[in-house]
């Protein structure tokens, strides 16, 4: 095998990618961090992170990013089991994917009428005499809405995870005598934490960093790390403190990969979201 | 195989119905000749008439499409030679080190890759517009057509390149006629997806398009801001079946070619 005789010597347009595309963006990120408004090199961003408000909205993103992936971990792993359970099971996974396709800012859009004053919901809040809800604006359609955009990543990857696993083992579990529930806990549930851990891997980085949703649904009364730079980059025009909040944001990012990171080789290539 | 029970089955229908729902919702009010999202009064095709009437839309919804197809196109040639490459590279390290930094852009959140271009743009001077939104387009696509791509090159047998070589094939006809072909289906992979993430993206492309320069995505989103308005809704509605259809159209090219479902995006 002679490899080396291929190797192209035309990677130059990858490797410019990775240069300005990749380390360029992060190491002006973290140049950024260091000025203030004025244009001087200062640590003050940093100091100004750890104060309470920061330090507020930074817990507070992580508690909601940590109830939204709850929540769709606890939709999707029922689901993805069912599903691998149907008869046409390919068919059904697709229909999962099927509305992740559609725009997302339509979705959220739908959203504004559904939970709306006039709209189905409360209509419905109204018909089992309950009455009308200020459901819009709230921090359950936030999280709710999240958990709808969220709910296929966290399906693929725990269906890709449970359909890999061999069937005989949840049959010798049965055989040795272990009830419906032993056998999750024991063997199903362990076998398939890869594919719990890439699911939340692939919500719990985003729900940190929404921010549209949090504008369109949440009605600016929940900031997220994601809705602060952005207030930060586009709206205050103060790009050195959004910076300094981007580089926790990067911080955490590799905190969570590291933490579900697989064991075994390949297990978070599934279902794979950006 | 057990069958699903009763229960189960209720579950399922449940978190089709609320997946679905939304969608559905606003296709329906998208017939409505009344104004808003609740009361249905009378079937309308009117709000689908206005989309079309819209210049301003219409330049946007191509807009749109000239930077996905753009993209996926620029992206693909640089992501199929940066999956060549990664494929040539003999030193392991190096090799996973370069994963490594191709797959940083693919769990960036939105907003960190959004702003970091910001920066970029501005400080190298590239005007925010058309530009600055194809070249990050570009740039969060390239990892993805590497990874669609790189799993066709290490199924290859190689003893093939070396058959090629010894029966006297050049440089250029081993890529032409024994590799290109080859990966051809993880190539197609790489520039269907390109295509939906750039027809998608909302978050990168609010950050670096100017005050000129729009998107579907970040149309969608100013309108919402300022309420409901039924042209949005007729706009879904045609989204929707051209989604659908792109689905599908995957979805051929995926069992074909007995590709993974793992294009989910955000």
């Amino acid at each position: 095998m002679n490899k080396s005789r291929l190797r192209p010597i035309y990677s130059i347009p990858y490797t410019a990618w990775i240069l300005l595309f990749v380390l360029a963006p992060i190491a002006l990120i973290v140049y950024y961090s260091f000025f203030d408004l004025a244009g001087n090199f200062t640590l003050t961003n940093y100091r100004d992170f750890f104060t309470s408000v920061y330090l507020k909205l930074t817990i507070s993103s992580f508690w909601y990013a940590f109830l939204i992936t709850l929540f769709s971990l606890l939709i999707a792993y029922p689901t993805a089991y069912l599903i691998t359970k149907t008869k046409h099971k390919q068919l059904w996974l697709l229909l999962i994917i099927i509305p992740s396709w559609i725009n997302l800012l339509l979705k959220t859009y739908a959203f504004i009428g559904l939970m709306g004053l006039y709209g189905p919901l409360n209509a419905l809040l109204e018909a089992v005499s309950i009455g009308k809800q200020q459901i819009l604006f709230t921090d359950f359609s936030f999280v709710f809405v999240s958990v709808y955009i969220f709910i296929p990543f966290m399906i693929l990857p725990i269906f890709n995870a449970l359909d890999k696993l061999n069937p005989a083992l949840i049959d010798a579990s049965r055989d040795l005598g272990a009830n419906s529930w032993t056998t999750f806990r024991r063997v199903i549930w362990p076998l398939t934490t890869n594919g719990v851990k890439s699911g939340i891997q692939v919500v719990f980085i985003p729900a940190l960093s929404l921010f549209m949703i949090t504008r369109l649904i949440a009605g600016n009364k929940i900031i997220t790390l994601g809705t602060a730079i952005e207030q930060q980059f586009l709206v205050t025009q103060n790009w050195g403190m959004g910076s300094t909040i981007a580089v926790f944001l990067i911080v955490f990012m590799f905190i969570i990969m590291l933490v579900t990171k697989g064991k075994e080789k390949g297990a978070s290539d599934h279902g794979k979201a950006r | 195989m057990e069958r699903l029970g009763k229960l189960p089955k209720l579950y399922l229908a449940i978190v089709f119905i609320i997946l679905y729902a939304p969608i559905f919702y606003l296709i329906f009010y998208s017939f409505n000749s009344g104004g808003g999202m609740s009361n249905f009064e009378e079937f309308t095709w009117e709000h689908y008439a206005a989309v079309f009437e819209d210049k301003r839309l219409i330049i946007i919804v191509l807009n749109t499409i000239i930077i996905a197809l753009l993209s996926a196109l620029l992206s693909t040639t640089i992501g199929v030679i940066g999956a060549l490459a990664i494929y040539f590279m003999r030193n392991k390290k190096m090799r996973n080190a370069v994963l490594s930094l191709n797959n940083i852009l693919m769990v960036s959140p939105d907003v960190i890759i959004g702003a970091s271009f910001l920066i970029l743009f501005t400080m190298i001077g590239v005007k925010l517009g058309f530009a600055s939104v194809l070249i990050s387009h570009i740039a969060f696509s390239i990892p993805i057509v590497v990874i669609m791509v790189l799993p066709k090159l290490s199924e290859m047998n190689t003893s093939l390149i070396d058959a090629a070589l010894d029966l006297g094939a050049s440089r250029k006809d081993v890529m032409t006629r024994v590799i290109l072909p080859f990966i051809k289906p993880g190539i197609f992979a790489g520039f269907f997806l390109a295509l939906t993430y750039s027809l998608d993206d909302f978050a990168v492309t609010f950050f670096v398009t100017g005050n000129g320069f729009s998107t579907l995505s970040v149309e969608i989103y100013s309108m919402a801001r300022t309420g409901i308005s039924l042209t949005i809704n007729a706009l879904s509605g045609l989204i929707f079946i051209v989604t659908v259809a792109l689905v599908i159209g995957y979805y051929a090219i995926s069992r074909k070619t007995k590709m993974p479902l793992a294009g989910v995006k955000k």
